[in-house]
């Protein structure tokens, strides 16, 4: 079953920290996205291989946008 | 001939002669040492705390001239202090800065930002409790509005003889609202509401709305608190230049240009209201204790409101957000989203902490300029 990680909140996302094909586990980050002049931890919602990256560093990404999933 | 050059050397030693004959002096270099140290070392409000320190060692200087009549601090202290318009200057820059959109697009979260307020309110009558006078006791209540412009504004007009304590508690715990709030948030909580996930949904807000908020703001305000209508007129003045998105030079100018150089004479100004026969006294510790408490009872009330948010919705707010209910923006919302995701790593609370941030600016000028209304009723001021 795949997992999509969604944006908590409207930003930029100014660093993507995985790659297709890694493995993550619950409650590693991801990517960080900024809001408000904060940068702010994207963390996995589970484990599992990131199957998708749907965003790029510069991206500009509305809340519950999905960013990236893992299966 | 060589008297004359021995006199003519030992001018030169006078200030050294002088400066142990008031301890206090030495002492505030000292202070305005460790000012120093916390903005450049500890980046600690440096745009302020900088300034602010520079002046403090300036006028404790033995023989400085800088504040006496025609020494130019003197002349920067009665031009913009005196006349209150420092602080009325940056108050357009931080309208200007000011995003109300998270506000405006959930306005229920306007109530923590009254809620964030009643620290003023309760610091107040503890300082009435405690034997200052009345319009001592209010600027010290005004340190728990947590907002430097408004702080120096109340306490320049009404008990300007505390300018400098006041002025460096309101700045001091500003910044360290990241070390204040946290314990308060812990202990007044428990693990299930600090988890508690709230969602976002982006909420458009229109241009008209965003035009009309300053207008009726100031219009209402005005009416209900017309001794705090400098106060909320200018903050309104900077946000509709930047909403109006038709004076783009003017918002550029007032968030930057005036607000730079406003900001280092207001910085300069209250350095030098802190020579140490008039800042060493006791009475400065008790009004630096007095706007830590101020502080400290702003969140316990926000986070209170908090948790009557989450009765009243039936579980669905983190009572974490009511911290934000303060001026110190956007510090505070900051604050509750890493408290909030140290508890929960997917509990995103910013974008609804900005809201109660923005409604905690509003509110304490609001909060503000109500108290100058109602003692002005009562025939006080």
């Amino acid at each position: 079953m795949s997992v999509e990680v969604r944006a908590p909140m409207p930003g930029k996302i100014v660093k993507i920290l995985v790659n297709v094909g890694d493995l993550v586990g619950e409650d590693d980050e991801l990517l960080i996205l900024e809001a408000m002049k904060m940068e702010n931890p994207i963390f996995s919602d589970g484990e599992g291989t990131v199957k998708e990256v749907k965003v790029k560093e510069g991206d500009a990404v509305k809340a519950e946008e999905v960013l990236l999933i893992i299966g | 001939m060589v008297e004359a050059i021995i006199n003519g050397l030992s001018g030169l030693t006078t200030g050294f002669q002088h400066l142990f004959i008031d301890w206090r002096n030495v002492i505030m270099i000292g202070v305005g040492g460790v000012l120093l140290w916390l903005g450049i070392k500890k980046n600690c409000e440096p745009l302020l705390l900088l300034p602010i320190g520079f002046g403090c060692i300036l006028v404790n200087i033995p023989l400085s001239e800088v504040m006496m009549q025609d020494g130019f601090l003197k002349v920067l202290y009665d031009a913009g202090i005196d006349t209150e318009l420092f602080p009325l200057l940056i108050f357009v820059g931080i309208g200007a800065m000011t995003d109300f959109g998270p506000l405006l697009s959930r306005p229920s979260m306007f109530l923590l930002g009254a809620a964030g307020q009643f620290g003023i309110f309760l610091t107040l009558i503890l300082a009435l409790w405690l034997g200052f006078p009345m319009l001592d006791a209010v600027a010290i209540g005004v340190i728990g509005a947590c907002d430097g412009p408004t702080a120096i504004y109340v306490t320049s007009k009404y008990a300007p003889h505390l300018l400098g304590a006041v002025s460096v508690a309101a700045y001091s715990y500003m910044a360290l609202v990241p070390i204040i709030q946290p314990p308060i948030m812990k202990a007044l909580t428990t693990e299930k509401e600090r988890t508690t996930v709230m969602r976002y949904a982006e909420r458009p807000v229109s241009k008209t709305t965003r035009i009309l908020f300053p207008i009726v703001i100031t219009i209402l305000g005005g009416l209900i608190a017309p001794k705090g209508l400098p106060l909320l007129g200018t903050i309104m003045l900077g946000n509709l230049m930047r909403e109006s998105g038709v004076v783009s030079r003017l918002t550029k100018a007032s968030e930057n240009e005036i607000a730079n150089v406003v900001t280092l004479f207001l910085g300069l100004c209250i350095g030098a209201t802190m020579s140490g026969p008039a800042f060493l006294k006791g009475q400065t510790l008790l009004v630096l204790a007095l706007g830590f408490v101020a502080i400290c009872l702003d969140t316990v009330c926000g986070v209170t409101f908090g948790k009557l948010m989450r009765l009243a919705t039936g579980g669905k707010v983190n009572p974490l957000i009511g911290a934000a209910g303060i001026s110190a923006f956007p510090m505070a919302a900051r604050v509750v989203q890493k408290e909030g995701l140290k508890y929960n790593k997917r509990n995103h609370l910013l974008m609804h902490a900005m809201g109660a941030n923005a409604g905690g600016q509003v509110g304490s000028v609001i909060a503000a300029a109500v108290m100058l209304s109602v003692l002005a009723g009562m025939g006080l001021i």
